[in-house]
């Protein structure tokens, strides 16, 4: 075979797989999904009295408008993108970089004054940010230490909030892969609920 | 349950589906590789681009093809991306730039998926389907091409010929690829994962905020990047982004798509040179260098050593909650024993020795199982080593089913080994040597202080050098010198192996077989299996241990 030819062979393999991969193989598995599985291929999206909230799988903050937490939800992670959405990412801060350690300092500060915990009680999640920035889950511990917060704010009892963090616990898939989970923005729909 | 537990129910959890899935898997390819018969899309296709399927080309005819089709694939690729912004479903986005476009057309032909940008900003749709999902299958179809024509060398006996490119590159792409990738999509969207063209979307929140919903064909792409074990993210957080991986039973069939061709590859191997108990050589070699490094790496993560992992009680910095460190590890063990660079967790935040041991598994060469394709002629390259270190001990000609591995054979082999450490070495120390790059590394690229600054620099040119794509990803690597200098290495360290793999084929298809006799060293035994494991241990540790103590040894004992 001339170079040539296998360059012109070259080109029309390309265009030839590129119809296939590239528009076929997307609108077949489009089609699927939003035949088959329509609320995951949409986004798991979260309705509150028929309007659109947020999604199941991702993290909001519960902040005010100058990013203090509001200490009636419960808080997510920290994020390293802010829990925009319209980006992803972790901090990518090394196990050595004293920025770091200065920002897991302040986050375990404010949580010892906003919670009344002493440090050693924080658990890690709490204090370091996600790979995502997205994370739409807290560990249990971490939910469970937000209760006399969140209770005292809202002026419930905290057995009752106890009691619902206990209730959103998602225990391991197949009882042995991940750890257990509370996803905070169905925690905290349910939380407007009880008023 | 202890976490000990926690483990061993994962590994067995994981071995276990690979063990089911060997034999089916791997005689399946085997069968579709030497199959005779062309299915009727297949003719159609051969007819519009010209080709004979019966004909078997040389290994230089073999390599033009290969060459061909990946230089168009590249300058297809940097084309869409140039012209961005007239393509439809862009989402308004401009064109990428020309150093990072360049970076990124080289990357996704070459089966690496280094990302030097943040996908939500930079690429729409349009690209993301055209461009890189194509790219996703075709590389990897090159890959398992360019594997079983190697397989081919040893099986021919006195042959000019190893194979014919398209068919092979058709075969595995239509058979084996996209079929699939659809069920594996379909598994992923049940689980959580998106498929839909809406767009970034703004809602109301209940705190009377607004939040953003990002849209996407997501499941389409993350099915064949991990089953091709390419590895680029639709999003910028990859396989940590919950609308990529939203569940923990998601994360491990996504390590089950990276892990099943590559640990399947060796029953096609052994099947098409007619002796399965090779293959379980083979494979065996692979297992145990994986579990291994998945235990170093697990026990260094579930120790936290290092100041700010002590200081938070756990190393979850970089860490989603529901795949927690386990669930992290294995993702990464797989992501970097394979050439796929997928992270459901961010490596650079991973303690000093966890993010080595990382860096360990690119710097073994991907054998461990290897990308699709690559990790097999990578391992056979390997073996080829072994039973010729095997046959210098005891003085005899070395042989590998019944070839001869003579002077020329060695040659090849040895420059396959030399190449990627050399792209390394040298493109690290040049980011650090030339005066006016090493002050834009330092001041523009490198984020983390310290000797961790150095190993991002040097994790990003293994990753690239050996096709895998993952990185510290802490360095801005969208900068001129970066997007060259990695474009170089990727490219080289995809097509110059490559070219030493199909020479080798024709070299040892053109032989007769030799028969066995009293002196041949068994292939199949675990002595065997010992010695590959034993070279890929010792070529990697006496390349590498210098710089390996400037970095993340340095950073971990201190």
């Amino acid at each position: 075979m001339k170079p040539f030819r296998q360059t012109w062979t070259a080109i029309r393999a390309l265009v030839i797989f590129t119809i296939i991969l590239g528009v076929g193989y997307p609108l077949v598995v489009t089609s699927l999904g939003q035949l088959a599985v329509n609320a995951q291929a949409n986004g798991s999206l979260i309705r509150v009295g028929g309007t659109v909230v947020g999604s199941a799988l991702i993290g909001q903050s519960f902040t005010d408008a100058t990013s203090n937490s509001r200490p009636e939800w419960f808080q997510s992670r920290p994020s390293a993108v802010g829990d925009a959405g319209g980006a992803s990412g972790g901090s990518n801060l090394g196990p050595e970089n004293p920025d770091l350690s200065a920002a897991i300092g302040t986050r375990a500060a404010a949580i010892q004054s906003g919670d009344s915990v002493p440090a050693s009680q924080i658990p890690a999640d709490a204090l370091t940010a996600s790979a995502s920035g997205l994370d739409p889950h807290i560990s249990p511990a971490y939910a469970r230490l937000q209760v006399a917060r969140v209770a005292a704010a809202r002026g419930l009892p905290e057995a009752t909030v106890g009691a619902l963090v206990e209730s959103m616990v998602q225990q391991r898939d197949l009882g042995y892969l991940g750890e257990p989970t509370v996803n905070v923005l169905q925690l905290n729909i349910a939380l407007a609920k009880l008023g | 349950m202890s976490t000990l537990w926690l483990f061993i129910a994962q590994l067995a959890t994981l071995i276990g589906v690979l063990v089911a899935l060997y034999r089916p898997l791997g005689d399946y390819m085997a069968a579709t590789y030497t199959s005779t018969r062309d299915l009727r899309g297949e003719r159609g296709i051969y007819r519009l681009i010209g080709v004979n399927s019966r004909s078997e080309q040389s290994w230089p005819a073999y390599l033009r093809s290969v060459l061909a089709f990946s230089a168009a694939g590249i300058l297809a690729v940097y084309a869409l991306q140039r012209v961005q912004e007239v393509l439809p479903y862009s989402l308004g986005l401009p064109p990428a730039g020309e150093h990072l476009a360049f970076n990124t057309a080289i990357s996704f032909v070459t089966n690496t998926n280094w990302q030097s940008y943040s996908p939500e900003v930079t690429l729409g749709y349009a690209v993301q389907l055209g461009g890189l999902a194509v790219q996703n299958f075709l590389s990897a179809g090159v890959g398992i091409a360019v594997a079983v024509a190697l397989i081919r060398g040893f099986a021919y006996r006195s042959r000019g010929t190893i194979g014919n490119f398209w068919v092979d590159l058709t075969r595995g792409t239509l058979r084996i690829l996209l079929p699939l990738s659809v069920l594996a999509a379909v598994v992923l969207m049940v689980g959580g994962v998106i498929q839909n063209f809406n767009g970034f979307q703004d809602v109301a929140t209940i705190t009377g905020g607004t939040a953003v919903v990002p849209g996407g064909p997501v499941a389409s792409q993350e099915a064949i990047k991990l089953l091709g074990t390419n590895g680029g993210g639709f999003f910028n957080a990859n396989s940590a982004h919950p609308f990529e991986n939203p569940t923990p039973w998601t994360s491990i069939f996504e390590v089950v798509l990276m892990l099943a061709i590559p640990f399947s590859l060796p029953r096609t191997f052994g099947r098409i040179v007619g002796d399965n108990r090779q293959g379980y050589a083979v494979v065996a070699a692979m297992a145990t260098l994986f579990i291994v490094s998945l235990s170093l790496m697990t026990l260094a993560e579930l120790t936290g050593a290092g100041t700010a992992p002590q200081l938070a009680g756990g190393a979850m910095e970089g860490k989603e909650t529901r795949f927690w460190i386990l669930g992290s590890t294995l993702f990464a063990t797989a992501s970097t024993t394979t050439s796929t660079g997928a992270v459901n967790s961010m490596h650079d935040s991973f303690t000093s020795l966890g993010g080595g041991v990382a860096l360990v598994n690119m710097m073994l060469g991907e054998v461990a199982p290897g990308g699709v394709g690559a990790g097999i002629y990578g391992i056979l390259v390997v073996a080829i080593i072994g039973v010729f270190i095997a046959g210098l001990m005891v003085g005899r000609t070395p042989e590998y089913l019944g070839k001869k591995i003579g002077a020329r054979e060695m040659k090849l082999a040895s420059l396959y080994i030399l190449t990627t450490p050399t792209l390394v070495l040298v493109s690290t120390a040049l980011s650090f040597a030339i005066p006016a790059v090493h002050d834009d590394v330092v001041a523009t690229s490198i984020l983390n202080p310290g000797v961790h600054g150095f190993t991002e620099v040097l994790y990003a040119f293994t990753s690239a050098a050996n096709n895998n794509g993952s990185a510290f990803a802490g360095l801005t690597a969208n900068t001129p010198w970066f997007d060259t200098a990695l474009g170089v290495a990727m490219m080289l360290g995809r097509f110059l192996p490559i070219v030493f793999v199909l020479a080798l084929a024709g070299s040892l298809a053109a032989q007769d077989k030799v028969p066995a006799t009293a002196g041949t060293l068994p292939t199949h035994r675990p002595q065997f299996f010992g010695l590959v494991i034993g070279v890929v241990v010792l070529v990697s540790a006496l390349t590498y241990f210098p710089v390996l103590a400037l970095g993340p040894l340095a950073e971990g004992l201190q």
